[in-house]
């Protein structure tokens, strides 16, 4: 009897919580954000470590772009400490290596999968968490040591001097018998536990959509975001394997003596790249696929019209990531693949502006015949169709196996893939910011500084990357700390993009910081009938637990 | 930034201040620079390789053939029939098409904005499907790239479809200059290295002049071919990865250790014409250009002999004649094997 009472009062106690005060009994500080198992907490901690590196890889960007301002080796030597010329250009190879892994593996893909993705896809599929919560949390804690690991590779020495000087491509056999030394391995070892930690994350959200999804839900009834988060995370967990075997053979190369990628031993330098870029160019969809369901998002909202093509927009996800995984070595084009060879990955990969062009056309499509209001959500949106086509369209370009022949490893591609990214995926993310931010923090962000962000960002980048097409045509290699005189023009103005481009930043940290301290209070649905997805239902912010009855979609 | 403030503070912390140029003396692992291997080897009288007493008189580049030229924003010059296609179908062909799409989706999105704003239009319609356009803009693009890929697709078999090759050239990448090897020739070897400005390196040493060409694509042992001959090239490396790239031929290739790999050009127009490495190689990426000088056959049969190599089909001996090649010259030349 007496056992009967003692484990009936607790129940009770908790009872009264449940329907009682609810936000009060949040856990502790610590419990709450390092022991966390809430998607809500840990899509936080996503955008924050995701802001960090962004600030980290953006840093970078700034002193590439100082020592490209002009012609000569200008600053190198200053900040490598050194008047050895080979440690400082070194350094030059250190910053281009630590810029592409921070940006790709520490910025884009946390903001993207375990931010925005974290927050809002159990809520849009209305359901109360992740799968796996637990796992959830430990695949943010996984990232926290892979960055140290990454920043840590720089203060040990990677050959010429210190930190890793591969680029993020880590090719055989610079990255083995061309670096001595712990750097590079410090690197792979960073990769190796981002990668078991976005495994971790796809393994979730596989799970969560497939199975937890609200009554009603049918996946043909499931928002875009979703949908592309989906994608998103088959593509994670067919890719990343592969990447997490390339680079254990470098490994072993490196370290055990092993010969995969090493002529001497009977094996092939060009065997790594198959294996990289089979990796990576789904990854380069991993880093775009959920900026495209936001902005559908965006789109549909501040159009107050339903998404164009809904079922055509989901399939061509879909279709992207099926034959991004059989275009790979369109980055090889001049490894000296055959004729034949080049031909078929000329053409696959031309095949890919057919669902993108899909896209486009259904974004613009959402628009018309609608009732557009201009919020800083949707000016990031507009921007990112019209920059993700320029993009695009020069995709087409390096396609052609041909063409490549002369761009490959220019400017070219550089300015290509900034294009889809620095303004694609990175517009998608500043759009997704401003969505959600009344949404996650409860306030509203100054629409003043959110448009003055996107005209400054938008100029600026601009600025810095369009020229990058010029100096391509005109034959400037990448990688190149120090170009020849004819190419300082182009650069130059470059480097002012840079600093246009920073004060936008400068803008967007005033908006965020003024906005969470002195912000209005955000309304549940502060974009009107146009929001019609399942988190504009919950309060801002929503409670620490959500759904605890399951809604119903009819 | 935040953050880029400790960085830069660091790294001052760290280092001295540098003067403003560095000197750039060779590290402990020198190439082997062909200044410092040629005087021991012979002719202990034509001490360093100045400019003032060339074994065979080099062509002057040009200013806009074979290099960039200042604020371009186009393709460079052509100069191979390959090259002259390829840009054809750049300009020709992609360019119009990119920018059509680019800006008709410029234009469409623009009407959109204009409209149907909030202000103008406050009643959106309930429109989210319309079979035959969605079917419509997936078969416009796929038209397009059909319309791409036939000539993309000739291209790609036009650059390999090679002719037989008249003159052979090995071409090696090493960590950071290439040498050429001319098996045709007497399988005699050009180590090229980059030429350095005068207040670069030390006195006596040879600097990079006009002549030579633009800074950071100079270099002091061209790779010299006959004009009008079809010339193979046979790409591969020592150490690394590098990437043999002459922008004005449209050639690029990688050389990558333990793989042969072949590509070729046939240039009609004697000149010079250059190209940087364009796989990350290490630290001097940047620093190991290319010149490849195409000159009329006779003076190709020249510089052969300055280098010690042979014509095809002549006497070993005899110094291929029609130029004036001073008599000490075949001794002067780079590493002969």
């Amino acid at each position: 009897m007496t056992d009967t009472t003692a484990t009936a009062a607790p129940f009770q106690l908790y009872e009264d919580h449940g329907h009682g005060h609810h936000a009060e009994h949040l856990p502790g500080f610590f419990q709450r954000w390092f022991m966390s198992t809430n998607h809500k907490d840990i899509g936080i901690l996503y955008l924050i470590f995701a802001i960090f590196a962004g600030i980290v890889g953006g840093a970078i960007s700034g002193l590439m772009r100082l020592e490209l301002a002009a012609p000569g080796i200008q600053y190198l030597p200053l900040w490598a400490g050194t008047d050895n010329f080979d440690t400082a250009l070194h350094l030059w190879n250190v910053l281009i290596t630590a810029h592409g892994l921070i940006m790709v593996f520490f910025m884009v893909m946390p903001a993207m999968v375990g931010g925005f993705g974290n927050y809002f896809v159990p809520i849009m599929i209305g359901a109360p968490d992740m799968a796996f919560p637990r796992m959830n949390n430990i695949s943010f804690w996984l990232l926290v040591p892979a960055f140290i690991l990454l920043l840590s590779s720089t203060f040990v020495s990677g050959g010429t001097g210190p930190g890793a000087g591969t680029g993020w491509t880590v090719y055989a056999p610079l990255s083995t018998s061309g670096s001595a030394g712990p750097a590079v391995d410090l690197g792979i070892l960073a990769l190796h536990i981002a990668g078991a930690s976005s495994i971790l994350g796809a393994i979730n959200f596989i799970t969560t959509i497939l199975n937890m999804r609200a009554p009603g839900m049918t996946l043909h009834k499931m928002p875009l975001f979703a949908w592309s988060m989906l994608v998103t995370s088959f593509l994670l967990l067919l890719a990343l394997p592969v990447l997490a075997a390339a680079i254990t053979m470098l490994l072993t190369d490196r370290n055990f003596g092993t010969t995969f990628f090493d002529a001497s031993g009977g094996g092939d330098p060009i065997l790594y790249q198959h294996l990289f870029w089979f990796f990576g160019h789904p990854e380069v969809y991993i880093m775009i696929l959920p900026g495209f369901g936001m902005i559908s998002h965006i789109i549909a909202t501040f159009s107050r019209k339903p998404v164009f093509g809904y079922l055509g927009m989901a399939y061509a996800m879909v279709a992207i990531g099926v034959v991004g995984f059989i275009v790979w070595a369109h980055h090889m084009f001049t490894t000296g693949l055959s004729v034949n060879t080049k031909m078929y990955f000329t053409a696959a990969t031309m095949v890919i502006a057919v669902p993108t062009g899909i896209k486009i056309f259904s974004w613009i499509a959402t628009m018309w015949g609608g009732s557009l209001s201009f919020r800083t959500p949707m000016v990031w949106a507009l921007g990112f169709v019209f920059m993700f086509t320029v993009g695009g369209v020069t995709g087409v370009v390096l396609a052609n196996g041909g063409i490549d022949n002369y761009v490959h490893d220019t400017y070219y591609v550089i300015a290509h893939f900034h294009y889809v990214l620095s303004l694609g995926a990175v517009f998608a993310l500043f759009a997704g910011f401003y969505y959600w931010f009344p949404k996650m923090s409860g306030k509203n962000y100054s629409e003043l500084l959110g448009q003055l962000h996107f005209w400054l960002f938008f100029a600026g980048v601009n600025m810095l990357f369009f020229p990058m097409h010029f100096l391509g045509l005109q034959g400037m290699p990448r990688r190149y700390p120090d170009y020849p005189d004819a190419y300082s023009y182009w650069n130059h103005f470059a480097s002012i993009g840079y600093g246009v481009m920073l004060l936008g930043m400068l803008v967007f940290f005033v908006n965020v910081i003024v906005s969470l301290v002195a912000g209005r209070k955000a309304a549940a649905n502060p974009w009107g009938e146009g929001a019609t997805t399942l988190e504009w239902t919950l309060p801002s912010p929503p409670p620490f637990h959500q759904f605890e009855q399951l809604p119903r979609i009819d | 930034m935040t953050t880029l403030k400790p960085i830069v503070a660091i790294m001052a912390l760290a280092g001295a201040i540098m003067a403003a140029v560095p000197t750039l003396a060779q590290a402990p692992v020198p190439a082997p620079v062909v200044q410092e291997a040629a005087p021991p080897a012979a002719a202990p009288a034509a001490v360093p390789a100045t400019p003032a007493a060339p074994a065979f008189a080099h062509a002057a580049p040009e200013a806009g053939i074979g290099q960039p030229v200042p604020g371009a924003i186009t393709l460079q010059p052509q100069f191979t029939e390959v090259g002259a296609d390829a840009r054809w179908m750049h300009n020709a062909v992609l360019m119009p098409i990119i920018t059509v799409i680019s800006l008709f989706v410029l234009l469409l999105l623009l009407y959109a904005v204009f409209r149907y704003r909030a202000k103008v239009n406050p009643l959106p319609s309930g429109t989210s499907h319309n079979t035959f356009i969605e079917v419509m803009w997936t078969l416009a693009p796929v038209v397009i790239l059909v319309v791409i890929a036939v000539p993309s697709i000739q291209l790609l078999a036009k650059q390999y479809a090679a002719p037989r090759a008249d003159l052979t050239v090995k071409v090696i990448g090493n960590q950071w200059y290439w040498t050429y090897q001319y098996p045709d020739n007497g399988d005699f070897e050009i180590v090229s290295n980059m030429l350095r400005e005068k207040d670069e390196i030390p006195a006596g040493q040879r600097a990079r002049t006009d002549a030579d060409g633009p800074r950071l694509l100079a270099v002091d042992e061209r790779m010299v071919v006959p004009a009008g001959a079809v010339v193979k090239l046979i790409v591969t490396s020592n150490d690394v990865i590098h990437s043999f790239a002459v922008p004005a031929f449209w050639a690029k290739m990688d050389a990558v250790p333990g793989r042969l790999n072949e590509t070729w050009f046939k240039v009609d127009r004697p000149g010079v014409y250059y190209g940087q490495c364009s796989e990350l190689c290490g630290a001097r990426h940047a620093y190991m250009p290319i010149a490849v000088e195409v000159v009329p056959p006779a003076r190709f049969a020249a510089w052969v002999a300055s280098k010690g190599g042979t014509m095809k089909g002549a006497a070993p001996a005899a110094p291929a004649a029609n130029e004036t090649v001073p008599a000490a010259a075949p001794a002067q030349g780079a590493t002969a094997s």
